[in-house]
C-alpha cells in the first residue's frame, strides 16, 4: 500500500509519504473507511506533510474520508498541511470545509484526546 | 603666427587625432585649474544650487569633481569617475542634494571649461571646431556617468528603505504560548498582504500557534481585494490547525466590507484587541485575573 495506516491505541494514523496518484488517494480512502470499523477507532489521523502538492481530486478526497469516518462513528483530522500549500489550496477555493485540521501530528492527537473525553460531543475545527 | 605655423603643418594638424586633441586640452584645463575651478564654485553659488552644502564644502568637492572630471578627459575611461561619482552620491544623498542640483553642477563646468575653451582658441576658428569636436562628446559622457551614478545610487538608497520598511511593517508577534498578534499599521497594498500572509503562515508554523489575533485597528481603508485576501488568509490558517481572530474593524471599514459584499461569515471578529485577546486567551484555556491576596497560612 502507498501510504501506511498505523493503529495507535483508539486512532488511526495514515501518513502520507509521498504525492499520491488519483488510485493511491481513492485506495488510501477505502482503507481508512474499512479499518475505522474493524479497529472500532474513535479518531483518524491524516498526516499531509509530505504532501507539497494538493489539487482539488486530492483536497476533495481528504473531505470525503472526512464525511465518510464521521458517518462511520470516528473522527477525522487533517494535519501538517504546508503553508504555502494552505494558501495555494484556499485561491483555489479548496478549503476543506467542515474537515478538522490541526498543525502536526501531535496537535493531531491532541484535538482528538479532547474530542473523546466528551464522548460522542460535537467537535468543532481546532480551537 | 599661430596661423603661420598651422600652414606649414598643415597636414600633421590635418591627422591630429582626437587624443592629442583632448591632450591639449587637459594641459590648458590643469594650467588654469585654480582660476576654473573658482569660476565654477562662484557659478554653483550664483545659480544657487547645492544649497545643502557650505561654501567650502562646495569649494572642496568641486576641486575633487574638477581634478576628476579633467582625469577622465585625459584617460578616456570612466571607470574612476564612476566611483567617485557614486561616492559623492552616497555623501550627499542623505544631506537632501537634489538629480537636478548634480546634473546642473556638471552641466555648468562644462560650460564653464567650454567658455574657457573659446577664450583660449577665439582667435583659430577652425582649430576651437576641433577642440569643441573632441570635447563635447568627452564632456557631455561624464555628465550622463555622474548623473547616472547619482540616481543609481539615490535608488539604491530607496530600495534598501522600501526594504527596511517592508520587513518592518509585518511583525508577527507571540504574545502568549500558541497565540501570535499580527497588528497591521498603514495601508495594505496587494503585495504587501501576500507578504502578510506568507510571514503569517510561517509564525504559524515555527511558533505552533492555535489562535492568530489579527489587529487592524491601524488600517485606515480596505477594498474589497484586501478583504477577500484576508478571508483566505484566515481559510489557510485554519488549514493549519490555527483559530483567527481579527480585531479592530472601524466603523468605516465594517460599512465598506457589507457594503461590498464580502463574506465575512467565516470570519471571527472582536471589537478591539484586548478583547481579541482575552478571546483568544478563553480559547486556549487560560484564565487571566488580578493576583489574589496571597494567604500566608499554607
Amino acid at each position: 500500500m502507498a501510504v501506511p495506516i498505523l493503529k495507535q491505541g483508539p486512532y488511526l494514523i495514515a501518513s502520507v509519504q509521498s504525492a499520491l496518484t488519483d488510485a493511491e488517494l481513492l485506495e488510501l480512502r477505502n482503507a481508512l473507511v474499512l479499518m475505522v470499523g474493524k479497529y472500532r477507532s474513535r479518531g483518524v489521523i491524516v498526516d499531509v506533510t509530505a504532501m507539497d502538492v494538493m489539487d482539488s481530486f486530492a483536497s476533495r478526497t481528504l473531505r470525503d474520508i472526512a464525511h465518510m469516518i464521521r458517518l462511520r462513528g470516528a473522527e477525522t483530522v487533517i494535519v501538517g498541511i504546508q503553508p504555502e500549500v494552505a494558501f495555494t489550496m484556499v485561491q483555489l477555493g479548496l478549503t476543506l470545509e467542515g474537515v478538522a485540521t490541526a498543525l502536526d501530528l501531535e496537535e493531531g492527537l491532541t484535538f482528538l484526546d479532547r474530542g473523546v473525553k466528551k464522548l460522542g460531543g460535537h467537535v468543532g475545527a481546532s480551537g | 603666427m599661430k596661423g603661420g605655423r598651422d600652414q606649414v603643418n598643415l597636414e600633421q594638424v590635418q591627422t591630429e587625432s582626437t587624443t592629442t586633441l583632448l591632450r591639449e586640452l587637459v594641459t590648458h584645463l590643469r594650467q588654469h585649474r585654480t582660476q576654473l575651478r573658482e569660476e565654477w564654485a562662484q557659478r554653483i553659488t550664483e545659480a544657487k544650487l547645492l544649497t545643502a552644502m557650505t561654501k567650502e564644502e562646495i569649494f572642496a568637492e568641486a576641486t575633487s569633481v574638477y581634478d576628476n572630471y579633467v582625469e577622465a578627459l585625459e584617460t578616456g575611461t570612466f571607470e574612476a569617475l564612476q566611483a567617485y561619482a557614486r561616492n559623492l552620491s552616497e555623501r550627499i544623498i542623505p544631506r537632501g542634494v537634489q538629480t537636478d542640483e548634480v546634473v546642473g553642477i556638471v552641466l555648468l563646468l562644462r560650460d564653464v571649461l567650454a567658455r574657457s575653451l573659446f577664450g583660449r582658441y577665439h582667435a583659430d576658428f577652425d582649430k576651437l571646431n576641433r577642440i569643441l569636436d573632441a570635447y563635447e562628446p568627452a564632456a557631455n559622457r561624464i555628465a550622463i556617468t555622474v548623473a547616472v551614478g547619482f540616481v543609481q545610487e539615490r535608488e539604491r538608497t530607496i530600495r534598501e528603505q522600501q526594504e527596511a520598511i517592508r520587513e518592518l511593517s509585518t511583525p508577527v508577534l507571540q504574545v502568549r504560548e500558541r497565540l501570535l498578534i499580527l497588528p497591521i499599521i498603514g495601508v495594505i497594498d496587494p503585495q504587501r498582504a501576500r507578504q502578510l500572509t506568507e510571514q503569517l503562515l510561517r509564525g504559524i508554523r515555527t511558533n505552533r500557534a492555535r489562535v492568530v489575533v489579527i489587529d487592524i485597528t491601524g488600517v485606515a481603508a480596505m477594498d474589497s481585494n484586501v478583504a477577500n485576501h484576508l478571508v483566505l488568509t484566515v481559510e489557510a490558517s485554519r488549514l493549519l490547525g490555527a483559530t483567527v481572530i481579527v480585531t479592530g474593524l472601524s466603523p468605516e471599514i465594517a460599512q465598506t466590507l457589507v457594503n461590498i459584499g464580502v463574506d465575512l461569515t467565516k470570519m471571527n471578529t472582536v471589537g478591539d484587541l484586548q478583547g481579541g485577546i482575552e478571546e483568544a486567551e478563553r480559547l486556549l484555556g487560560y484564565k487571566v485575573g488580578p493576583v489574589e491576596k496571597v494567604v500566608p497560612s499554607e
